[in-house]
């Protein structure tokens, strides 16, 4: 049986385990049986029992002195022995006795009845227990009422009534003619007809006065007005812009949404890099579709039709060019690694992804630096030592390169997209070859968004490969054109947009190297001379050495202003700025307070302030006493000495070992008549009071939104309102839904059966 | 040439129509504006002072009854109505508006002991010495109609107090016991005692409409709940407590006024000790009303004047008295929490301004602006000695002056006994009593 059990699923061993509970005697015939065909029959009676339908099938009855031996009872298999509480088992499970087992069991357990407690006992705890169940009910006020303690303000009522809007026999209702001529008009009006009672609205007119409030409807009616409105203007503009057929139109059309595009990518990649990336991901996407497709190819059936014409029909030429082209560019790798240098893409990747301020650093190498530019705009003169120091300025080297190549066939698309550029200044280095790159790959398209596409992607490409040959050619680029940037130094200055970009010094090397020669040549010429030196200078083949002596003459320069440390570091911080800040405000304060001399001024007062503060000496001699007097006669020195009483000193002052404080010692009593001398209560710290007196809350300090918001009232009570008692609707509690009246009315003066319980516990 | 010139938008300073007010730009520049400190220190102490010099608080007075006023009741729905009863069993409706009486009822013989308006102001109920409890229409009498109650009931006892259900049409009435009745019925649904003493009064919780709370001669507040019929828990003071009133806005805080000169404000969850002791008055508190708002209320006393009370300050913060008024009786605090009315021994019932140097009336926005500032200054300089001296001071009349001298003289004396006692005894064996802790003598559950 036990293998059958642990085969069996668990309902179905639940049924078998109360087999035995049926057949109570056939258990110790089980265990008697010792044959395994007897188990195996067994096992199939349980099992075809299961059914439930032959389950009260008796099991037959055998003789057990043929199956037990005579001496004794023992099952082997089981190993079991026979108990004699086994045997005994069937008296106590026999369910005739246990009914009067029970009988006997609740006799014995039932006591005397309990003296019931006495009447104030009772009530007492029913008082108890009613207390404790109303103070529980009480407690869902607490966050309410804290709420309202610690409000900033409350405006009472709390709940602002709407003005019922009650009809006429509703207030008629209750008013009955009473006095002889209320009645005999009354009357007159009953004769006439005239509604007195009757409902003076329709019942149609009813629900819509409820369904919606007349500024509702009329909001609700402006803005479907003007939604239609719209619609139409919209269509009719699309069935205009529709008929027009000028393909011109319609080219401008498209290169005016690509400029668009355009800007916005920019504008996107400045404030949010990572959705700039996206877009950029959607252009390789863009590119792996065109490579997948036939589309631009020469297979299609346009293409070889046009292949045809190419040869006498120049137009169609130029359209199988386009084509080209387009696939071209289209199939074109977006992020090309060039000169193997894999640094300088990850280098752009990671300045897509980092926001703006945070590679500032790597910024300021090619873009105008915020700080910078103030700085300019502070001094220019400072500037001027700037821009000296070590690079050219970019629009200049720009010029040079557009001058340089304007033999070169530029496209259309360039002047179209010099905007772009130009704001995209920032980004772009001296770079002088790579502004025509992508000449002639870009032309006139059919479809708007390719196009975007496929500018942008050149453009990125082109700017990779700026970023990555920038410093290298910096320094070339310096030398060549620094000719033309020192024949118009005036120009320059005039070009708002010339922002006088110093490169830094970028490596450790370049810093040691120009502290060194800023040493070196401090006692060199002042830099009006050294610049016609230079201008001889640049001729010289000698670059290296060129670049050194602008560095030297810069150096002096700055050395004179400002620390060389602070010049070359590698970020222009913060404190550069407010140190010269300070300085102009030193500067100025110098200038303002020319003639005074502040220390000498304190000096004398403190020397004044402790010789008042001494005390006097008392001078008892009378001129006259004892000899002669007059005018011109002076007590001797003698008597003076005699009578003069010497004050005894003061405590030592509390300032005498601060040179430049003066402590005042005497207690300014009229001031101290307007001050707190104890720390109020609320207040826990002696700062976070004087903080509230400090904070003017006045509109003379504060802007009228703020010191209205400083000054609301805590309170708030409109006059002629009335203010009603709180109420648990109000505040989203569930106010108890029996009324008071029915619960008195059910249980007057009685305890319920619930409460007799508990009151024996 | 470029000549340089200035050049203004005269949109920023041009108004638009000439009903709108100049625009004048200001630099909000701290340096510009110095000495902020002291610049409102002075206006807080000119604010101070005017507050002085505008509390005019008192209005008006109802003269008309006979006999003094022994209670007063607000109109639910109409602020300009207001009920009192007197001591000659007359029931007066007035009118605060026109300042006069609209209507005279001899409702009682003898005294009016309470008097109670329906919640929805069609009509009020009277108790009176007369054992009777009288049901009144608001409006009066039709024409040709004679002035006489809805219903009456008859008592065996007589009822001290009455006070109507706030949502249904329910009243309890105390005496002997507390007795709760259906408007249609002639006898209480219920009525609950505990202990054998007479009630003097007896207050449905405006929030919690169940719950009553009531205040016998022994002593003691009892606290009942209607709907289970049974009382709930029973505070023992030093001396007697007049009446309570429930917070309006807060449904387990209530304040007795008590003999002993105080008030206490109690949380009714747990009642051995106050929340706040009042004290100011210098003889037996007899009324005390909340502000609808919940954070004020006024007491009348026997010493003649009405004070009102913050609810978290133990000390009152303004005292309202005139030379005619006698031992003030019953106070009430408009509904709209803008006035006061107490009704006296002298006949008179007398309408106050809850905020005494308030302006009445209709105020335009500047008006109200420099109102709120002149209020924020002053609390933000409250702490100031000049200031402090300038608000707190108030003209007393003479007997209350005294009186408030010589009992804090008493008070002084007794705590330094206290004091003593405690420095020459053994530590531990003398408890200190906290002053909250002192008023309760017990608390039976």
């Amino acid at each position: 049986i036990r293998a059958a059990k642990s085969l069996l699923a668990p309902r179905e061993q639940e049924e078998l385990e109360d087999l035995p509970n049926d057949y109570p005697s056939s258990t110790s015939e089980d265990e008697g049986d010792s044959g395994g065909e007897r188990k195996h029959q067994k096992l199939l009676e349980a099992i075809s029992s299961l059914d439930g339908k032959n389950r009260r099938k008796l099991a037959e009855r055998s003789e057990a002195s043929l199956k037990v031996s005579e001496f004794t009872v023992s099952s082997k298999g089981s190993g079991e022995r026979l108990v004699l509480s086994d045997l005994l088992e069937p008296v106590k499970t026999s369910s005739s006795l246990a009914t009067v087992k029970k009988q006997l069991n609740r006799v014995i357990s039932k006591k005397t009845v309990e003296l019931p407690l006495n009447k104030e006992e009772v009530e007492r705890i029913h008082r108890e227990v009613a207390f404790n169940k109303t103070s529980q009910a009480l407690s869902k006020w607490d966050p309410i009422v804290q709420k309202n303690r610690q409000a900033e303000q409350l405006v009472f009522p709390l709940i602002k009534e709407q003005s019922a809007f009650a009809p006429m026999e509703h207030v008629l209702n209750a008013w009955k003619a009473r006095t002889p001529l209320e009645q005999e008009i009354f009357n007159l009006l009953c004769k006439n007809k005239q509604p007195v009672t009757d409902p003076l609205l329709t019942p149609v007119e009813k629900a819509s006065l409820k369904a919606m409030s007349l500024e509702m409807a009329k909001m609700r009616r402006a803005e479907l007005q003007r939604a239609r409105t719209l619609q139409s203007y919209y269509e009719a503009r699309a069935r205009r812009e529709k008929k027009i057929k000028s393909k011109k139109y319609h080219r401008v059309l498209k290169k005016g949404k690509a400029k668009n595009s355009l800007k916005e990518f920019e504008k996107l990649r400045k404030t949010n890099p990572a959705a700039a990336l996206e877009e950029l991901e959607k252009l390789e996407k863009a590119r792996m579709m065109e490579r997948m497709s036939l589309k631009h190819q020469n297979s299609g059936k346009w293409a070889k039709s046009k292949a045809v014409m190419a040869k006498y029909d120049l137009e169609a030429r130029q359209a199988m060019q386009d084509q080209l082209a387009r696939n071209k560019e289209l199939t074109q790798k977006v992020q090309v690694a060039s000169e193997s240098e894999e640094e300088e893409g990850g280098e752009e990747e990671v300045d897509l992804l980092v926001p703006d301020a945070v590679n500032e650093a790597h910024m300021t190498a090619d873009g105008p630096n915020p700080w910078m530019v103030r700085n300019h705009s502070d001094d220019a003169k400072e500037a001027e030592i700037q821009k000296d120091s070590e690079q050219l300025p970019e629009p200049m080297a720009n010029e040079a390169s557009e001058s340089e190549e304007e033999e070169r066939p530029v496209a259309e698309e360039e002047i179209l997209l010099k905007e772009f550029k130009e704001s995209q200044l920032l980004r772009k280095m001296s770079g002088l070859n790579q502004d025509t790159k992508p000449v002639g790959r870009q032309e006139t398209e059919d479809s708007s968004t390719q196009e975007v596409l496929s500018k942008l992607r050149g453009l990125s490409q082109k700017l990779n490969k700026d970023n990555h040959q920038c410093r290298k050619q910096n320094m070339g680029s310096v030398r060549t054109v620094l000719s033309t940037q020192r024949e118009g130094p005036a120009g320059e200055e005039e070009e708002p947009l010339l922002l006088q970009r110093p490169e830094r010094a970028q490596t450790l090397e370049e810093l040691k190297e120009l502290s060194k020669e800023g040493c070196f040549q401090n006692e060199e010429l002042p830099r009006p001379a050294l610049e016609g030196q230079q201008v001889e200078r640049n001729n010289q083949p000698s670059a290296p050495k060129k670049k050194r002596k602008e560095q030297m003459i810069d150096l002096q320069n700055i050395l004179t202003t400002k620390s060389p440390s602070m010049k070359s570091s590698a970020v222009p911080t913060i404190e550069e700025l407010e140190d010269e800040q300070e300085r102009k405000q030193k500067q100025m304060i110098k200038e303002a307070f020319a003639g005074d001399d502040v220390i000498r001024d304190f000096l004398k007062e403190k020397r004044e302030t402790v010789e008042a503060s001494k005390p006097n000496d008392v001078d008892l001699t009378l001129p006259g006493w004892g000899e002669w007097g007059g005018v011109g006669l002076k007590p001797s020195a003698k008597k003076r000495r005699r009578f003069l009483i010497k004050a005894p000193e003061g405590p030592p002052r509390k300032d005498k070992n601060l040179p430049n404080v003066i402590i005042n010692e005497k207690r300014n009593i009229h001031a101290a008549a307007h001050q707190v001398r104890v720390l109020p209560y609320p207040f826990t710290h002696h700062q976070q009071f004087e903080r509230t007196i400090q904070t003017p809350i006045g509109s003379t300090w504060n802007t009228q939104r703020a010191s209205q918001k400083l000054t609301t009232p805590k309170v708030v009570t409109k006059p002629g309102h009335i203010i009603k008692p709180i109420k648990a609707e109000d505040v989203g509690y569930r106010s108890s839904s029996r009324s008071d009246l029915s619960v008195i009315q059910r249980n007057p003066k009685q305890l319920s059966i619930h409460h007799k319980k508990q009151l024996k516990k | 040439m470029k000549v340089k010139m200035l050049s203004r938008n005269p949109d920023n300073y041009v108004r638009e129509t000439k009903l709108d007010l100049q625009r004048v730009p200001r630099n909000y520049d701290p340096t510009l504006h110095p000495f902020e400190v002291p610049r409102e220190y002075v206006r807080a102490l000119n604010a101070t002072k005017l507050e002085r010099v505008f509390a005019k608080p008192f209005l008006a007075s109802l003269d008309g009854h006979r006999d003094g006023v022994n209670c007063l009741a607000k109109h639910p729905k109409s602020l300009a109505t207001v009920l009192s009863g007197a001591c000659d069993g007359e029931v007066r409706i007035w009118n605060l508006t026109k300042r006069n009486c609209i209507r005279t009822i001899q409702a009682h013989e003898g005294f009016v002991r309470g008097i109670c308006t329906r919640f929805c102001g069609s009509s009020f109920f009277t108790v009176g010495d007369d054992k009777t409890v009288k049901q009144w229409k608001m409006d009066g009498p039709g024409f040709g109609e004679e002035e006489e109650p809805l219903h009456t009931i008859l008592g065996k006892t007589v009822y001290t107090g009455i006070d109507h259900h706030w949502k249904e049409g329910i009243f309890a009435t105390c005496g002997q016991q507390v007795d709760i009745w259906d408007e249609q019925k002639t006898s209480p649904i219920c009525s609950m005692t505990w202990g054998f003493d007479s009630i003097s009064s007896v207050k449905f919780n405006p929030i919690e409409t169940f719950l009553l709370g009531s205040c016998a001669s022994d002593r003691n507040i009892v606290l009942y709940d209607m709907r289970q019929a049974t009382p709930l828990k029973k505070v023992i003071l030093d001396m007697r407590t007049n009446t309570i009133c429930w917070n309006p806005m807060e449904a387990f805080i209530f304040t007795a006024a008590n003999e002993d000169y105080n008030l206490y404000t109690f949380d009714m969850r747990a009642l051995d000790t106050p929340v706040m002791v009042h004290m100011d008055h210098v003889s037996a508190v007899l009324d005390v009303d909340y502000s609808p708002t919940g954070k004020e209320f006024v007491s009348a006393s026997f010493d003649k004047s009405i004070r009102i009370f913050p609810v978290d300050k133990s000390r009152s913060r303004e005292v309202y008295h005139t030379k005619r008024m006698q031992h003030v009786i019953c106070v009430k605090w408009t509904s709209d929490s803008k006035y006061i009315m107490c009704g006296s021994d002298e006949m008179n019932i007398r309408l106050w301004k809850a905020n005494a140097s308030e302006k009445l009336g209709v105020l335009t926005s500047r008006e109200k602006t420099a109102k709120d500032y002149n209020q924020k200054l002053k609390e933000k300089f409250q702490y100031h000695p000049h200031i402090k001296r300038i608000a707190r001071h108030r003209h007393l009349p003479k007997s209350i002056y005294s009186q408030i001298q010589e009992q804090r003289i008493m008070k002084e004396a007794r705590r330094r006994k206290e004091v003593n006692r405690l420095k020459h005894s053994k530590p531990g064996s003398v408890p200190i009593v906290s002053e909250k802790k002192k008023h309760v003598v017990a608390v039976v559950k």
